[in-house]
Parts: structure tokens; sequence; C-alpha cells
């Protein structure tokens, strides 16, 4: 038996006017293609932080190219008789102890720090993704190997492995220049930093291992090394870009933490860190701070520079990690 | 009868911001609910309809906001409610029965707690008299052992059972109006059937009114008395359950009586159609098979069943309870059935049934623990290099996922054409050309190829995977789950697709799916899986005719809206 039928539920047809069917599933045309690439650029592109870290490390590439640019003082000429002299025409920030000019020292020193920050990055995402990125891969007792010699390096503590390298190899060369110091310093920093990328490389890769395009691609009949290198890795990349960019600052300070201690560059290596070690006896006595904070602050804004594209990259490939 | 409504929703505008622009997600909809009432809401993925079920409970999203129009519950203009209004209403006025039962409730609390908080935050009970109450809603839900059910953490329940409880806890309070938010689509059939059959008696007995949001217009015409049909944002039909089902006056709502698989008015013709198309299949089928017999780079003898399971058996081996000891998982066991060539064999079982893992052992994707799996004369499991290329050129697979089916990071041509590249087939023009061709297939334009799969709704991404599966040119095409994913609109286009390329190519088809109501528009052939083990095979007239089985009856008897339009 119908039931009657109640106030404001009659029967109701739209008309078609309002409500224009359209084709079902049909395909947008009008806008131009682009990849996921395309649209985390255009993401980046409108992030202030993005902004203001990419005119930072502009800046610091352009002194890093060019630091004749903006001093004409020599940062190895150093004049015993300008001990500790304040800023005079020329010489924007004095001289420190041994008679340096601390402005043309601070800009000359970048290229050690990023030198370091840089080399030491991409050995760190070389080595940990393709340990990582074999680890997720291949599973089983390749990635408890792997994992376990990730582990032991993981467990020890980053700084303190570096100082107990670094004295020995000081010890066996004692005489280094520029790139032989650089050098030492990047291989020890690599070696005890890889299993960072290693694990985030191993995650990735397991889960995107399991998605459906890569048994789609096996049953095309694709190799198992074609399907880990054109379909798996770079899908797995994102998350390792992210830590890789926040860790290039990291290196950078630990560079400065070894040089401070004085096991990182040789003394004769133009550096932040040498300089900020020798300005701290100026720091105990009270006298000419200035010495000291140019060089610091030149290390905090590049590492604040890294840090920040960093968190703007992660906003731009995972925008599910934003915050709101 | 001079009842007044419950509730009465008027020109409700519900618009989202982004950018500081305003995209319309509702326009002007109207509904009326009477108390004890069933009304559904009913309408494809973003048809605006959850959001109006989230506007009228006030759970809006994000940047969501009421743009305009009337919600008046028991009387009173809500629309414009504060947050303590809401809250106020939420619980004993308005329940809500949430969509996801897997992730709709705290994994580190007990059950039992999270349904007394239900009840301590509206006032209802306290202490050892709200555990009493929980005891109480659980055995009224269903379950059973109900002292040890509510000390247990959401996952020792089954998906069925957590949404029993999450039933539990929308009617807690005994609101006056649950809203169930597609309460069963991530159950199979058999748990769905139970748990509206339960929701339905009991909102009965407690003159609950249930506003049900469902994607599925054969479920609603069987649960509800009213229909309300959406379509982007707005009210297109609305009426009693049956007259729109029987009698569909807007155009979208005739598209989708026609193409609800469940309700399946047109059997008779769509017979006809099948019976059509599988003459011409087979009929190519088998002078491919001639050519193939003939032809020294592929696998094959040219015989009629072009795969023979015999005996298909797998075993996982699992972490037993101690760390030296393992224990067996039989996920099939002793599957043996044929396919035969231009023929589509489709293979039906609810979830954990073993029915991907087969489909992943024919594929030649996991290992084969016993028994063979010959493609045409050839046992797959001995073909090495050439041979084995060979036959993945024969056999290819389309998967359920849309979203995980296509690279990301490889445009739409990239993706068609690896196949292709891969067997080093045809210069780079030659490629092009097929690509273009083999999107012509699917029915996509040209200008899809310099897109990412980002851009493509599921449907299209789909159709992009049926077009890299078709580039080898294969004679078996397995499809998992191909369709379960799509809005109905888009699987019965899909589907038809699918009918016109084996017509076309004498493509034999492998079809896997959890769901009965499509199986009758595609195959020919069901083998009804349960537990690992082959309950049923026969042709689907036999199956849907004349079940042999308690399993397969059960299964047919959980397609909503089965018997509406045949008994009524």
């Amino acid at each position: 038996m119908p039931k009657p039928t109640l106030p404001g539920q009659e029967r109701y047809v739209a008309p078609l006017e309002e409500t224009p069917l359209a084709a079902v599933d049909s395909v947008q045309v009008d806008e131009a293609p682009s990849s996921q690439w395309k649209e985390a650029w255009k993401q980046l592109r409108r992030n202030p932080m993005f902004l203001v870290s990419a005119a930072l490390l502009a800046i610091l590439a352009v002194i890093i190219a060019v630091p004749g640019l903006f001093t004409n003082s020599d940062p190895q000429l150093c004049e015993l008789s300008r001990s500790l002299d304040p800023a005079s025409p020329g010489h924007p920030f004095g001289f420190n102890f041994q008679g340096c000019d601390v402005w043309s020292r601070t800009l000359y020193g970048a290229r050690a720090s990023v030198a370091v920050g840089v080399l030491t990055t991409l050995l760190v995402v070389l080595i940990g993704s393709l340990a990582g990125a074999f680890a997720g891969f291949k599973g089983g007792w390749v990635d408890g190997i792997l994992s376990r010699i990730s582990d032991i390096f993981f467990a020890i503590p980053l700084i303190l492995a570096a100082i107990v390298c670094l004295s020995a190899i000081n010890n066996w060369f004692p005489e280094r220049a520029f790139w032989g110091g650089i050098s030492a310093v990047v291989l020890t920093l690599a070696v005890f930093g890889w299993p960072q990328i290693a694990r985030i490389m191993r995650g990735s890769v397991m889960e995107v291992k399991n998605l459906e395009f890569v048994d789609a691609a096996k049953a095309i009949g694709a190799k198992d090394s074609r399907n880990l290198w054109r379909h798996i890795v770079p899908n797995s990349v994102s998350p390792v870009i992210v830590t890789a960019t926040v860790s290039l600052g990291i290196f950078i300070v630990a560079e400065a933490t070894l040089s401070f201690l004085g096991l990182g560059l040789p003394a004769s290596v133009v550096s932040w860190g040498n300089d900020i070690s020798e300005a701290q006896r100026l720091v105990r006595s009270g006298t000419r701070l200035g010495v000291m904070f140019v060089p610091a602050t030149a290390l905090a804004l590049t590492v604040l520079s890294f840090i920040l594209l960093g968190d703007a990259v992660r906003d731009a490939l995972d925008p599910k990690a934003k915050k709101r | 009868m001079s009842q007044q409504p419950l509730l009465e929703v008027r020109d409700l505008d519900v618009a989202f911001y982004a950018d500081k622009r305003a995209i319309p997600a509702v326009r002007g909809a109207n509904l009326t609910v009477y108390p004890g009432q069933t009304v559904a809401i009913v309408g494809e993925s973003g048809s605006g309809k959850s959001t109006t079920a989230h506007a009228i409970i006030g759970l809006l999203p994000g940047t969501g906001r009421i743009t305009g129009g009337e919600i008046i519950f028991d009387g009173l203009d809500i629309a414009q409610s504060s947050k303590k209004g809401f809250e106020s209403l939420r619980g004993d006025q308005i329940g809500l029965v949430p969509q996801d039962p897997m992730s709709n409730l705290n994994p580190l609390w007990r059950v039992g707690t999270q349904i007394k908080e239900a009840l301590v935050a509206n006032d209802i009970a306290k202490g050892k008299d709200a555990d009493r109450r929980v005891h109480g809603l659980l055995a009224e839900a269903g379950l059973n052992d109900v002292e040890r059910r509510a000390r247990q953490y959401p996952h020792e329940f089954s998906g069925g059972m957590r949404q029993r409880a999450l039933i539990a806890m929308g009617l807690a309070a005994r609101p006056k109006l649950l809203i169930a938010d597609e309460p069963t689509s991530a159950l199979d059939v058999t748990v769905q059937k139970q748990i509206l059959d339960h929701l339905d008696g009991l909102t009965d007995e407690l003159g609950t009114a249930v506003l049900l949001i469902t994607h599925d217009l054969g479920l609603a015409a069987e649960r509800a008395d009213h229909i309300v049909v959406m379509y982007k944002g707005h009210v297109v039909e609305s009426g009693p359950a049956l007259e729109i089902l029987k009698n569909p006056e807007h155009p979208y709502t005739r598209r989708l009586v026609s193409s609800a698989p469940s309700i399946a008015s047109q059997r008779l013709s769509s017979m006809r159609a099948r019976e059509e198309v599988r003459e011409q299949a087979v009929q190519t089928a088998g002078e491919i098979a001639a050519e193939v017999a003939t032809a020294k780079e592929a696998v094959g003898k040219g015989e009629d069943d072009i795969i023979v399971v015999e005996n298909l058996t797998k075993v996982f081996m699992l972490p037993g309870d101690r760390p030296w000891r393992k224990t067996e998982l039989r996920a099939v066991d002793d599957v043996s059935f044929r396919l035969r060539r231009g023929t589509t064999t489709a293979i039906v079982g609810e979830s954990g049934s073993g029915k991907s893992t087969v489909a992943r052992m024919v594929l030649g994707l996991l290992d084969v623990t016993e028994g063979t799996v010959r493609f045409d004369g050839y046992d797959t499991s001995q073909l090495k290099g050439k041979k084995l290329m060979a036959l993945r050129r024969q056999m290819q697979p389309v998967f359920q996922n849309p979203y995980a089916s296509l690279d990301p990071m490889y445009s739409i041509f990239k993706s068609i054409e690896e196949p292709l590249a891969t067997h080093g087939i045809g210069s780079s023009k030659d490629r092009e050309a097929k690509v273009r061709d083999l999107l012509d297939k699917v029915s996509l334009p040209a200008s899809v190829m310099r897109r990412y799969p980002n851009e493509l709704s599921g449907g299209q991404r789909q159709r992009v995977a049926i077009a890299r599966a078709l580039a080898l040119e294969p004679e078996v095409v397995v499809l998992d789950e191909a369709v379960s994913a799509l809005d109905v609109l888009v699987q019965a286009q899909i589907l038809e697709l699918l009918n016109d390329l084996q017509a076309e190519m004498g493509l034999s088809y492998l079809f896997i799916t959890h769901d009965l109501a499509v199986v009758r528009q595609i195959a020919d052939d069901v083998l009804v899986m349960q537990d690992g083990k082959l309950v049923e095979a026969a042709s689907v007239a036999e199956v849907f005719d004349n079940p042999r089985e308690q399993y397969t009856r059960k299964l047919l008897d959980a397609i909503p809206g089965r018997d509406l339009l045949t008994t009524a």
C-alpha cells in the first residue's frame, strides 16, 4: 500500500536548464598539461619562505663566485701591526687579532663552508640513496644486512665520530692544502651521515614498490633494474630531496664546529669555523666582539636559508605534511 | 496525519573557499525528513551529497561555509549556529555514522571507552552506569560477548564489527536523526546487507529518522522511503523511492537508473548484446589463434582454452607465535578452471577469498606453490627469456586503483609507449602513431598524450591503463577489480568499452571482482571463490537463475535493490 506523500516530499524534478548534463567523465582540454614537478614549482614560487631563502642563497652564490666584488682586501694579507684595529674605510668591520680584514675573510670563507656542505650532501645522498634503494627494493637478507650496517653508523654521534677520525687524519697528514683539508672533512662527515638518507630512501622505496604501476611494468616484461631506476626511484626521491636540503645546513654547522675545535679545516684555509674559533679568545676578554659576530652571522644566515628552503620544498613536494 | 517535519533543508548553499574564491559545492538544495523516516541522498562523487550531510551536522571540513538557505531542525534554524550550538545538537539530537570504519575509531582507545565517551559527553550516564549502557548498546548493535568486546581495541575488530561499534556510538545518545554517510561502502556485500538490515531494524524500533548518503541507487531504493538525487551540487530530482526508480524523469536520474548494475533492468537486451559480442570475439580470437600457432615469436598452439589452470595452490608462510615457528596461510587452495578464447570468465569473491592471488599467479607476478597455469598449451612457470617476454606480450593486466596504476612521473604518452619501447617495437614515429591509435580505441582525445596522471579523473586513468595493456596486442587481459573504484556511470562506460574491445580484438578476459552485479554485464562464465576455494563454477545465466551453492545464493541476495523491479 503506497504511503501518502507528506508535505515537502512531493515529486520534484529540476528544470533541465538549471543543471545542464555534462558528458560522463569528459576530459579537460583547455589547460596546459602539467606534471607533478611543475605543480610543485608553481607552489614553490608562491611561498614567501622559498623567496626569502632563494634570495639569500643567490647572494651567497655571487659571493662564492666573485668575492672580489664586495671587498678589495686580500683575506690572507695579515699585518700584526693592524691587530684588532677598528673599522676604517674599505674595512667595514675592522681587523682581527692577526691583523686580517674581518669582512674580507668572512666573504672568502664562504667558499670552504659551502663547499663542505654541498660536497658532503652530494656524497651522503649518493651513498644513502644507493644503499637505501637497494635495501628497500631487494628486501630479505640484503635489507637485513644493509639496515644493520646503517644502524651501527647511526648509533655513533656524528660530531664525536668526526672528532676521532679527524684527529687521526690530522696526525697522519699534518700538512694539507685547501682541497686536502676539505676532502678529509667531507669524507668523514659523509661516512657517518649517510644512514639517515638511507633510512628515508628505504622506507620510500618500500612504499612505492608495492604500487600497482610497478606491477604493471613487471607484467610488460620490464627488468628489475629498469623498474627500480625508471619507476621506483624517481617516485621515491622527494623525501630525500627535502632531508638533503635541511642536512646541507647541518653539515655546514658540523664543519664550523669541527674547525672551532681545531680539527676541521687546516688553519691555513679561510673558513668561518676557523675564524670563529680564533675569535673566541676575544669573547673571553670581552673586546671587539664584531670579529666573532661577522662570520657567525654569515654562518647562521646560510644555515637558516638552507633549512627554510628545505621546509619550502617539503611543502611543495608533500602537501599533506603542510601545517594548517 | 499532521506531522511536523524533523528536518527541513531550504535552498541550502555551501561553498568552499580557496585563494579567496568561493567554489560552490551545494546550490539551492531542498530536502525534508519526517520523524522515523529513512531518506536517501544519491549522487556520484563530487555531487555535494556528503557536503550537504556535513552541513546539517555542522562538520563542514576546512574552508567550507554555509553561504545561504536554512536548515530547520525540530523547528529551529541551525544553519548559522555557533560551534557551541552544534556541539549541543550532536550526539543527542543528530548522530553520525561515518564512512570509513577503519579510520574513524581511535586505535589507542578501547572500543567500549569510545562509546562511553559518547554517553558521558551528552550527560546520559556516568561511571558504572555508563559501562552497563555501553554493553547494552554493543549488544543492540548485534555484537556478541559484549563485555569482552568492549575491552578490546579497534584492531581486534573486523570491518563489519567496527561499523557496528560506530553505529552503537551514533545511536548511543538516542538522537532523533541519524546521518549515515556511505556506512557500508568499505565493506563486503554480505556484511553490508547484515549491517543495513540491522540498522533498519534498530532505527525502526527506536523511531530514529535516518538520512542515508549513498552512491548506489539500488541500495537507496531498497532502504529509503524518499530519495533525493543530487548532481553537481543541485538536487535534480526527488520523490518516493520506487517511483523514482520506475519512472525517472530528469535525464541524469535516467542515466543513473539505466547504468546501475544492481538494478539491471535491461537484463534481456544486454544478454542478447553479450551473445553477439561473444560470437564476434570468438571468431576473431580463432583467427588470431591460427596465426599465433604458426608464428615463431609468439607462445601458443592455438588451443580453444587459452588459459587452463589446474590445482592451483598458494601457501604464504606467516610468522607464528614463536620467532622460529611459521604458520601456513592457504590463500588459494586447489583451484582449477579454463578460460575459453574470446570469452570472459569472472572470479567473484569477498575480500580475502584469494581471487586476486589467483590473478597474480596467472600473470606470473607471484610464484605458484602447487599446480600449473597453462597459457595456450605452455606451462607458464617453465617459460624463460625470450619465451617469457613473448608470454608477457600476450597477457596483460589492468589493476584496481586508478590512482596507483600509472606512474605519476610519466606522461600519458610515456606510460602507453613504455610497453612498446620495452619490447623494441617500431621506430619512435611508429610508436607515436600507435599510441594515438590506442587512445582513440579507448575514446580519449589525442591531446591527453602530453598530460600527467594527476590531471585525469579516475575513469580516464583507467582508460589509459587499458590502452597500455592493449599496446602489445595481447590475447588475454586480466582485469583485477578494474572498475570497482569508479562511479556508477563511469563504471558502466568502461564496461561498455571493454565489451566493444573484446568484440573488436577477440580478447579473452579474466575479470576479478567482488561485485556480482557487474558480472552479469560482462562475463560469460563465473567462478565463485570463498576462503581460497572454488565453491561454484558455471555460466552466468546458471549462477544468476539457478545458483547451486548456499554461499552463491547469499552473495546474490546481498546485491542491493535486486528484486525491486522484478517483484514490485
